[in-house]
C-alpha cells in the first residue's frame, strides 16, 4: 500500500506496464516534459523520447498514428491533453479505431488506451471543461473507462493496457492532486461498479469526480436521518448493470448524478435501464443543457453539487 | 527503352497484374449491374491498374500497403486471392473480411494490404502510424499509402506528412492522381500548384510519374523502396492517371466534358500502352491475348465461386466488435 495521487497513479500504472512490456508506449503533446498535468512525470527519463514521445499539436495524427502503430503490434496510450481537442480526432477514433477489427473481419486488433482529461475545474470556459463520457458509450467497439480514486486510476490504466479493445480513459482533471491509498495488487475488472457508501433508502449512481459529490451529499442525509448507498460504475460501458439492479431492489430508489449535461447523458441509460427492469423509482440529476462559463459564479450554476444531490435525494425519499 | 536491355518477365508480369486487375473489376460490374449480387457501392480503379501493378510489384510480399476506398486493385496486386475478396464483394462467407466490410473495406493483412478505408484521406496518418510501429519495433519492412487527388484537400495530408517527416519513418506516400474527386474536378478545387507542391514543402523527397506507363511507375517504385529501405525516410510519388468509369459503378459520370472518357480509353490506357511495349519488345500479340483470357477466366471462376458462397453465419453478427462488453455477453 502506497500512498499517490491520482495523476501519480496513472504515471506509476504506465511505468510497470512500460517496464513489462516493450511495445508499450505513449504520444501526444508535451509528454516530453512530463505532460500537460505532469501524468507523465519522470517516464521521458526512465523510457526515452520514442516511448514517451512528444507530438505535433495534431490531434487527428496523434489518434490515427497511434492506431496505424497498433495495427502493426505495438500498444500505444494515447494522450489528448483534453477531452475537448479529442474533438479533433473524431473520425480516428470513431471511424476508424471503434471499428476496424469488425470492417476487416477480425484480422486486426487496436489495443489502445486513448486517455482524455476531462471535465471542470475553475474558469477553463466551454472549450476546456466538458464531461463527453456519453458520446463514446454510443459507439460499439470502444470501452470506456472513468476512475474517480488514485487506486483506480492505477488499477483501471493497468487493465486498460492490458486490455486488447480501444479503451477510452476519461480521467477528471480537477482531481490530479487527490491523494489516497494505492494496492498495488489490486486488480480491476471492467464493468464491476465500486460500493462507496452502504445505505438503505436510495441509492446514488455515480462517476467520476462527481462521486465526490455524492458521498459529500450521502453525509449529509444521514445527518437527516437518510441511509443512502453510494455505487461508482468506474466504467461505463460496459457498466454494472447487476449491481446497480440489486442495489435499486433493495433500497427502491435511484438518483444518478453525473457532471455532464443531463439532456442525453448516460444517466438516461441507467435510468431507463433500471425503469425496464425494476420498480424503483429513478430520477438524474446532470448538468443544465447549456455551456460552461469562465466567470466563477456563472460556473457553478452549471455544477452538480452535494446540495443539489441531496436535495434531489430528500425529495426522493419524501422528507 | 532499349530492347536489349528490356526485362521481358517483368514487363509480362506487370501486363499480367493489370489484365487480372481490369478482369477482376469487370467481374464485379457484372456481378452488380448484370447479376444484382453486389449489394453496395464499389469504386471502380479501371484506367488506374498500372499504378497498383507498378508499386506493389516493387515491394516484398512482407511490405505493408494501406489504400483507399478505390483498392481492389492495390489489395489484389499486394497478393490478395481474387476469390475471397469477390466473395466479400458479394457479402458471403469466406470473404476476406467475412462479409462485415465490403468493397469499402477490403483487406487481407495476411499479404500485407492493412485495409481500404470508406473516409477520404483518413488512411495517410493511419499508414504514417504503421509506418511509425515498425520503427518502435525494428522491423526493416516499409509502407505504401497510396490515396486519391481529393485527399490532398483533407488535414490527414498535411497532418499525416508532417508526421512522418518529424518522425523519419520509412514509408511511401503515393497520390494516385485520377483528376475527379468524387464527381468533381479536382483542379477546380485546390488552390496552389498541387500535391507535389504541398509535400515539398513538408521536406518530403518527392517524383511524379506518368502514372498510366507501367513500367515507368514500376522503375520508380523499385528506385524509391530501395531508398526508403535503407534511409528510413518518407517519400512522396504523384503518379497521375485517368479514372475511365464514374465515382462508383452506377455513376455515369455524365459531368465529364465530351469525348474526354473516350480518348483516355482509346489513346491512355495503360493496358493498352503496356501491351505497345510489349510488341516492341517482340511479344506476340496472342500471347498476350492469352494473358488476357487467363485473367478473365480466373476472375470469372472467382465470382462463380463466390456467388455460391453462403451468407455468413448469422451468429457472427457481434463477433470481432469487442472483447470487453461484447455485444455477444450484452447488446443493450
Amino acid at each position: 500500500m502506497a500512498v499517490m495521487t491520482y495523476a501519480e497513479a496513472a504515471c506509476e500504472a504506465l511505468a510497470e506496464a512500460m517496464r513489462a512490456d516493450p511495445t508499450v508506449w505513449a504520444v501526444g503533446e508535451d509528454l516530453g516534459r512530463g505532460g500537460v498535468f505532469q501524468q507523465y512525470k519522470g517516464l521521458r527519463e526512465e523510457f526515452g523520447p520514442d516511448r514517451i514521445s512528444d507530438a505535433p499539436i495534431s490531434e487527428a495524427a496523434i489518434m490515427g498514428a497511434a492506431f496505424g502503430a497498433a495495427l502493426v503490434g505495438t500498444r500505444p496510450v494515447v494522450e489528448m491533453r483534453f477531452a475537448d481537442f479529442a474533438l479533433c480526432a473524431t473520425d480516428e477514433l470513431v471511424n476508424q479505431i471503434a471499428k476496424a477489427r469488425f470492417m476487416f473481419g477480425g484480422q486486426s486488433r487496436a489495443p489502445m488506451v486513448i486517455r482524455k482529461p476531462m471535465g471542470m475545474w475553475r474558469s477553463s470556459a466551454a472549450q476546456h471543461s466538458q464531461s463527453l463520457e456519453s458520446w463514446y458509450t454510443h459507439i460499439p467497439g470502444l470501452v470506456v473507462c472513468c476512475p474517480s480514486t488514485p487506486q483506480d486510476n492505477y488499477s483501471m490504466m493497468k487493465a486498460a493496457i492490458a486490455c486488447d479493445d480501444p479503451v477510452v480513459f476519461l480521467e477528471h482533471k480537477d482531481m490530479w492532486a487527490v491523494e489516497g491509498d494505492v494496492d498495488r495488487s489490486e486488480a480491476y475488472s471492467f464493468g464491476k461498479a465500486r460500493l462507496r457508501a452502504t445505505g438503505d433508502d436510495l441509492t446514488i449512481v455515480s462517476w467520476s469526480k462527481t462521486c465526490v459529490e455524492a458521498e459529500a451529499a450521502a453525509a449529509t442525509l444521514a445527518g437527516n436521518g437518510i441511509s443512502a448507498e453510494v455505487l461508482d460504475l468506474r466504467s461505463l460501458w460496459p457498466w454494472d448493470k447487476a449491481g446497480v439492479l440489486a442495489s435499486a431492489q433493495r433500497t427502491g430508489r435511484i438518483l444518478i448524478a453525473h457532471e455532464s449535461v443531463q439532456v442525453g447523458g448516460f444517466g438516461a441509460e441507467v435510468a431507463a435501464t433500471i425503469a425496464e427492469r425494476s420498480d424503483a423509482r429513478v430520477r438524474r440529476l446532470g448538468a443544465p443543457r447549456s455551456l460552461i462559463a469562465y466567470a466563477p459564479n456563472l460556473e457553478d450554476q452549471l455544477r452538480v453539487t452535494a446540495d443539489k444531490i441531496a436535495a434531489a435525494a430528500k425529495e426522493m425519499v419524501g422528507v | 527503352m532499349a530492347a536489349g536491355n528490356y526485362d521481358i518477365a517483368r514487363g509480362t508480369a506487370l501486363l499480367t497484374m493489370m489484365e487480372r486487375i481490369r478482369a477482376f473489376e469487370e467481374q464485379a460490374c457484372l456481378a452488380g449491374e448484370r447479376d444484382g449480387l453486389v449489394l453496395g457501392a464499389i469504386h471502380l480503379s479501371i484506367g488506374q491498374e498500372a499504378i497498383a501493378a507498378g508499386i506493389c510489384g516493387a515491394l516484398r510480399a512482407d511490405d505493408l500497403l494501406i489504400s483507399t476506398h478505390r483498392g481492389h486493385g492495390h489489395t489484389l496486386a499486394k497478393g490478395a486471392d481474387p476469390t475471397a475478396m469477390m466473395m466479400e464483394l458479394l457479402g458471403r462467407a469466406g470473404g476476406c473480411c467475412g462479409g462485415k466490410g465490403g468493397s469499402m473495406h477490403i483487406a487481407d493483412f495476411g499479404a500485407g494490404m492493412l485495409g481500404a478505408n470508406g473516409v477520404v484521406s483518413a488512411n495517410i496518418h493511419i499508414g504514417a502510424g504503421a509506418a511509425h510501429g515498425l520503427k518502435l519495433l525494428g522491423d526493416d519492412r516499409i509502407v505504401v499509402d497510396i490515396f486519391g487527388d481529393g485527399a490532398m484537400n483533407r488535414g490527414p495530408f498535411l497532418e499525416g506528412l508532417n508526421w512522418a517527416g518529424v518522425f523519419a519513418l520509412p514509408v511511401l506516400f503515393v497520390c494516385e492522381d485520377n483528376v475527379y474527386s468524387a464527381t468533381t474536378r479536382t483542379e477546380d478545387m485546390t488552390a496552389g500548384p498541387g500535391p507535389v507542391a504541398r509535400a515539398e514543402a513538408l521536406g518530403l523527397r518527392t517524383t511524379a510519374v506518368d502514372g498510366n506507363d507501367v513500367e515507368a511507375v514500376a522503375e520508380a517504385a523499385a528506385e524509391i523502396a530501395g531508398r526508403i529501405r535503407a534511409s528510413r525516410q518518407p517519400e512522396f510519388l504523384h503518379a497521375k492517371t485517368y479514372r475511365q468509369h464514374g465515382h462508383t459503378y452506377f455513376d455515369p459520370a455524365k459531368y465529364r466534358p465530351e469525348g474526354e472518357a473516350a480518348r483516355q480509353r482509346a489513346e491512355d490506357d495503360p493496358i493498352t500502352r503496356q501491351r505497345d511495349v510489349l510488341k516492341a519488345a517482340g511479344i506476340a500479340a496472342a500471347e498476350m491475348d492469352t494473358i488476357k483470357s487467363a485473367a478473365e477466366a480466373e476472375m470469372v471462376a472467382a465470382l462463380t465461386t463466390a456467388a455460391a458462397a453462403p451468407w455468413p453465419a448469422s451468429a457472427t453478427v457481434f463477433d470481432d466488435v469487442q472483447d470487453i462488453g461484447s455485444p455477444a455477453v450484452e447488446a443493450f
